[in-house]
């Protein structure tokens, strides 16, 4: 478990303004934002990133990072998308009173929905890569699968996609290297679509300015 | 590769499969199908059928049983996807050799199941295996594949008098798919012609409810059982279908 950003969790008896519980897969996509917006009302904690192959732990992982956070801050947010959780994630931020980025995943959220119900009617036999998943690719879908012990599963896996589609957050000629590479060991098609941070930067200014207002309204009154 | 490596693995042990007495030779299949060793599997399925036994004796003693063993410590989660994916493709080779012999041989037949991945979904293991242990149970699998609209699960219950559909759905975005399949079933007026059947991981029994499943099955073991339950009840007692999901 990480916790990063501009303070401390513990130690200090006034609560801090805000708190965005993350995936871990997306901590440096929501630093990037952070910092580039000069965004300093946010202090970010992250669940680790493997928990996505288990998504039946990710609603209570949730759940008891966000009463911990409740303790030290004023505003909790949580972006983590469904991510196959099939909807308890949802039922436990009602239950407890927060808000997540809306999304059945990070794929959805950083091409938008609208561009990735397109993409994926138009092809649905495509398997996406983001930043974060071309940087560790070996490990986490290479490896991750068992392709390294069993490369004869490849086909078991694959045999029904026909092509990689990088949604890619920066513009950064290594990783787009990186991402054919990939494909070429999968054995597929290759596409690459520029998204940016979307959702995970709409979401995260908007928090931002929530616990910000939220401060200031106590401060003030 | 690994192929090189099981036959590498056999010859340190230097384990001759033939010299088991038949009880040792069942264990030691549970174990290489737990390994996923598909030349063992195939060399002990043919070493069983030489002594005279049964297709559907090998099937389920030495198969099916030890793929439950699999199933189990995947559930516990000690055993991960490609180990389960070795140890399917370990009981394929089985299967390959007893398939057309339990045709022959007049194997009890538990009826008939359509299963395919809802549109727009690609996901497949789990459904790969909930459709060969389904088989080694002595249902007749009918498997549409991936990515089925409506329109595809209907022309193959038609087409084959099925008696079960099953659906599969990893993905929150398709599993909303199913009730538009069921849906379509009850326009024709013909839903309750079959024991409806939904799976994939981010399901539950509430979701299988809402979308007038009969059943939620949490993985293979338990779609064997609810199958076998659902299909005896029905051709037993003839109680009506939805008098059953209403107890169930
Ligand atoms: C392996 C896997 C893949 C493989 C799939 C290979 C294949 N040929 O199927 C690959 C890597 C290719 C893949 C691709 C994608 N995946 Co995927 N995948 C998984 C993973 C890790 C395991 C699924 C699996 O195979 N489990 C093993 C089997 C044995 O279990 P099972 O499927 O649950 O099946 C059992 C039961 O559910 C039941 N059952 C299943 N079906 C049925 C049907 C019936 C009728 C019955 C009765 C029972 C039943 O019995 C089965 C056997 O016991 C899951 C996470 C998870 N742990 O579930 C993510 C997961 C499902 N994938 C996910 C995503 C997002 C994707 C991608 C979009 C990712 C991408 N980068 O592009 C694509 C999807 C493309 C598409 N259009 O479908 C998400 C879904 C999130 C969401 N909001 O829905 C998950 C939850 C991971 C995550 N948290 O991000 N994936």
């Amino acid at each position: 478990m990480t916790n990063i950003g501009p303070g401390t969790l513990a130690g200090s008896a006034e609560k801090r303004p805000g708190l965005l519980i993350a995936c871990g897969a997306l901590a440096r996509e929501i630093m990037a934002v952070l910092d580039a917006g000069g965004l300093d009302g946010l202090d970010v904690t992250c669940l680790p990133a493997h928990l996505h192959i288990r998504p039946q732990l990710i609603a209570e992982a949730v759940r008891a990072k966000v009463r911990l956070g409740k303790q030290s801050h004023e505003n909790v947010f949580v972006l983590y998308a469904d991510c196959g959780t099939g909807g308890d994630l949802d039922a436990v931020c009602a239950e407890e009173g927060v808000t997540r980025i809306p999304g059945a995943h990070c794929y959805e959220f950083f091409a938008g929905a609208e561009t990735f119900a397109a993409m994926s009617d138009a092809e649905p036999a495509a398997f996406y890569l983001t930043d974060f998943l071309v940087r560790h690719f070996d490990r986490l879908v290479y490896a991750g699968l068992g392709l390294d012990r069993y490369p004869e599963l490849l086909d078991d896996y694959f045999g029904n996609y026909r092509r990689v589609v990088y949604l890619a957050q920066t513009k950064n000629p290594d990783l787009e290297a990186q991402a054919k590479a990939a494909a070429v060991r999968l054995g597929l098609d290759y596409e690459y679509h520029f998204t940016g941070y979307g959702g995970l930067a709409a979401f995260t200014t908007h928090a931002n300015q929530t616990a910000k207002q939220a401060a200031n309204q106590r401060v003030s009154t | 590769m690994a192929e090189d490596n099981n036959l590498n693995d056999n010859e340190d042990d230097d384990l001759d499969l033939k010299s088991l007495n038949d009880e040792d030779l069942v264990a030691q299949m549970h174990d290489d199908l737990y390994d996923g060793l598909k030349a063992e599997i195939a060399e002990g399925v043919n070493i069983l059928l030489s002594r005279d036994w049964e297709p559907y004796e090998v099937l389920t003693k030495a198969l099916v049983e030890g793929m439950r063993i699999v199933g189990i410590d995947f559930r516990d989660g000690i055993l991960f996807v490609p180990e389960v994916l070795m140890s399917a493709n370990a009981m394929k080779a089985g299967m390959a050799i007893l398939r057309p012999l339990l045709a022959e041989s007049g194997a009890p037949q538990m009826g008939k199941m359509v299963i395919g991945t809802v549109k727009g979904d690609i996901h497949d293991v789990g459904k790969n295996l909930v459709s060969m242990m389904m088989e080694g149970a002595g249902f007749e699998v009918i498997d549409i594949g991936i990515n089925n609209p409506v329109e595809n699960y209907i022309a193959a219950l038609e087409e084959h008098n099925a008696d079960i559909l099953g659906m599969s759905a990893l993905l929150t975005t398709t599993m909303p798919y199913m009730k538009v399949v069921i849906d379509a079933l009850k326009a024709k007026g013909v839903r309750d012609d079959y024991v409806v059947l939904v799976g994939g991981a981010p399901l539950n029994q509430a979701f299988a409810d809402s979308v007038g499943a009969d059943a939620y099955c949490v993985d293979a073991a338990v779609t064997v059982e609810i199958a076998k339950d659902l299909m005896a009840r029905r051709q037993g007692s003839g109680v009506d279908r939805m008098t059953l999901a209403a107890e169930g």
